[in-house]
């Protein structure tokens, strides 16, 4: 198995170094930040603009091939350079890393829990009610965009919040400055953090657990009728046991390899709930750069999001050899 | 929807899809000829007024009418998300079946260009190269499509491979067909059914990406107007004046709908293994759907890289 992770990891670098160039080629192509910093008022003169550019290597009259070079150097030493405001894109990618990964390990565990549970639930009482209410609702779900889904749980979130005449939800930003200053100092901080973070991490949630559903029924609906569930229930278990023991453990195995990919791609992907609810992470991050055609970063983020994509594949493949005995004593 | 259909699963879901996309498409090119007001016409006397019985659906800030505008964008959409799902659904039939008939150094130089476009994030390559081509919703088509065709060609290309070997297709090239001709006349037929039912699934993919970039300002831009652009205009104020959001979303949300039970219905239509035997001999149709089901796992699960931007 090692040669054949090694293999593997191999195959994945060479397609992490190219992914990284090519999006570093085609946003130093395509943006234009030179036209960005002349709008600045006072208008800057041209040897200031130049300047400028040329000190955060993103001066479009240095042949793109050297602004490459500069570029991939400073990358192999750990270094991608500086965003537009002039700070270090590394400690930026960290803090804002750490952002959405706060944001989205609540989502995506809350939304994985429920979208097997409806799955598997659904599957065991197939065709009947719960089965259809839970597929439909996941149709319906999966239909609806993100920055649809996120307006109208915001429009719940106000309803609630006049109802009771509170402040449960609270939906811009991570925090509510000056919110520890009270009686009770980092109790409240906390409290307020959570009550920031609600909304976001359901958006997240619904739009994950109806996927996962639909993924986990199929998978769950497969193993119904396998032999070992048929063993298990001539040795005296109930259906339900069965099932849930022996035929929900083996179909969740599959699911693995669905849970990582879209953790991985959720650490990008995230950027319409960033942006929405005001989140400074890693989507939010890319959407800007993109508008204000800020090369390194936009080329940072790429990068992040190939080798974040590419280490979700070895941890699903890992994942996988740890929890299928079959693969498992193959590789002995 | 001929005799040999009646009692296949999924008949139900496709024909309700189709009913649905219909009559949005019917309301979309037909709508604003009963529109009193032009999709560019600004009635200076009604600025953000809620729906009434001069604006159906309302007005925008600059006094523009929501039902005109929201109608446009749904035509822009609606034809967006056809072109991109014909584009990329032909993009992957050609690339997967050559790569398939052919073998060797060409499959291996396809195959690896499908994995590194998989690799690449789609979202920033066409957000980034979306306005530098001009930012016409053409290049928008061309750049979406480029990013939709990977997974499924590589499913083209495994049923390729197997196919490949069937007598008739020996037959073919054992009496001298070129493997072009042979490709469009042996082998294409087999496959047809995977691919309309993969087109169906990328016009909502494509429609989800089409507005989710346009609503961040990277895909149709003003003037023109897709879904995406309307519901952008309600940022910030969508709770406020709700009918600036409403509508577009909601039509938004049942093309999407829509596409997507004509897709799955036609799934399960079009497959040869769910004849309708088979699902009257199994109580209350399990087997088919079961089936159908996995299958429809495995293929949205291996889609999903390309659809990055709607992911969350």
């Amino acid at each position: 198995m090692a040669g054949f992770l090694l293999r593997r990891l191999a195959n994945y670098a060479v397609l992490v170094v190219l992914a990284a160039s090519l999006a570093y080629v085609l946003a130093a192509c395509a943006l234009n930040p030179r036209a960005n910093l002349m709008d600045r008022s006072p208008r800057p003169s041209a040897s200031v603009v130049d300047a400028e550019l040329t000190r955060l290597n993103l001066n479009d009259r240095t042949p793109l091939a050297h602004r490459y070079l500069t570029w991939g150097d400073g990358v192999l030493h750990g270094d991608f350079g500086h965003t537009w405001e002039g700070e270090s894109v590394d400690g930026e990618m960290w803090r804002r890393a750490w952002v959405s990964l706060r944001l989205l390990l609540g989502g995506a565990v809350l939304g994985g829990v429920l979208g097997v549970l409806f799955g598997a639930f659904g599957a065991m009482r197939r065709d009947r009610f719960p089965d259809r209410a839970a597929t439909y609702g996941s149709y319906l779900l999966l239909s609806v965009p993100v920055f649809v889904l996120a307006v109208l749980l915001q429009y719940a979130a106000e309803r609630v919040n006049a109802m009771t005449g509170t402040q449960l939800f609270a939906w811009v930003g991570e925090s509510t400055p000056g919110a520890g200053d009270g009686t009770f100092g980092g109790l409240d901080a906390f409290a307020d953090r959570v009550r920031h973070l609600l909304l976001p991490m359901l958006t997240i949630a619904f739009g994950q657990a109806a996927l996962y559903a639909r993924y986990q029924r199929g998978l769950m609906l497969d193993v119904l009728g396998a032999d070992f569930v048929r063993t298990a229930r001539a040795k005296g278990l109930t259906r339900r046991a069965a099932l849930l023991r022996h035929g929900l453990r083996t179909a969740l195995i599959p699911m693995t390899t669905y849970f990582s990919y879209t953790f991985g791609m959720l650490l990008l992907g995230s950027m319409f709930t960033e942006k929405i609810f005001g989140w400074h992470g890693m989507g939010e991050w890319l959407v800007d750069s993109i508008s204000r055609g800020d090369v390194n970063v936009v080329a940072a983020t790429a990068c992040f999001a190939a080798v974040t994509v590419l280490l979700a594949g070895v941890c699903s493949d890992v994942l996988y050899g740890i929890l299928d005995p079959r693969v498992r004593t193959r590789a002995r | 929807m001929t005799g040999a259909m009646r009692g296949r699963p999924g008949r139900g879901r496709a024909i309700a899809g189709a009913v649905l996309l219909f009559l949005l498409f019917l309301l979309a090119f037909a709508g604003p000829l009963v529109s009193p007001w032009g999709w560019d016409d600004i009635d200076f006397t009604a600025f953000l007024s809620p729906p009434s019985a001069q604006h159906w659906f309302g007005t925008t800030q600059s006094g523009r009418d929501v039902f005109a505008l929201t109608l446009r964008g749904m035509q822009k959409s609606l034809i967006i998300g056809l072109s991109v799902a014909v584009l990329s659904t032909g993009l992957a039939a050609v690339v997967g079946t050559v790569a398939g008939y052919l073998g060797g150094w060409a499959d291996r130089a396809l195959m690896w260009g499908v994995d590194l476009l998989l690799v690449l994030p789609s979202f920033l390559v066409v957000a980034v190269l979306s306005p530098a081509l001009g930012g016409s919703w053409q290049a928008l088509v061309g750049l979406l499509a480029a990013f939709l065709w990977m997974v499924t060609a590589r499913m083209v290309r495994g049923m390729t491979v197997s196919l490949r070997e069937r007598e008739w297709v020996l037959a073919a090239r054992f009496l001298g067909v070129g493997a072009g001709r042979t490709i469009v006349r042996h082998v294409l037929p087999h496959l047809a059914s995977l691919l309309l039912v993969d087109a169906a699934v990328n016009v909502s993919v494509a429609i989800l990406a089409e507005s989710g970039l346009s609503y961040f300002g990277f895909g149709v831009r003003p003037p023109d107007t897709s879904l995406g652009t309307v519901i952008a205009e309600s940022r910030g104020s969508a709770t406020v004046f709700p009918w600036l959001f409403g509508f577009a979303a909601g039509l938004l949300v049942l093309i999407v709908l829509a596409v997507n039970l004509l897709a799955d219905g036609l799934r399960d239509v079009l497959d040869p293994q769910l004849s309708p035997v088979s699902d009257a001999s199994e109580p209350s149709g399990s087997g088919p759907s079961r089936r159908a089901d996995a299958a429809d796992g495995t293929r949205a699960g291996a889609g999903e890289p390309a659809v990055e931007g709607s992911a969350g």
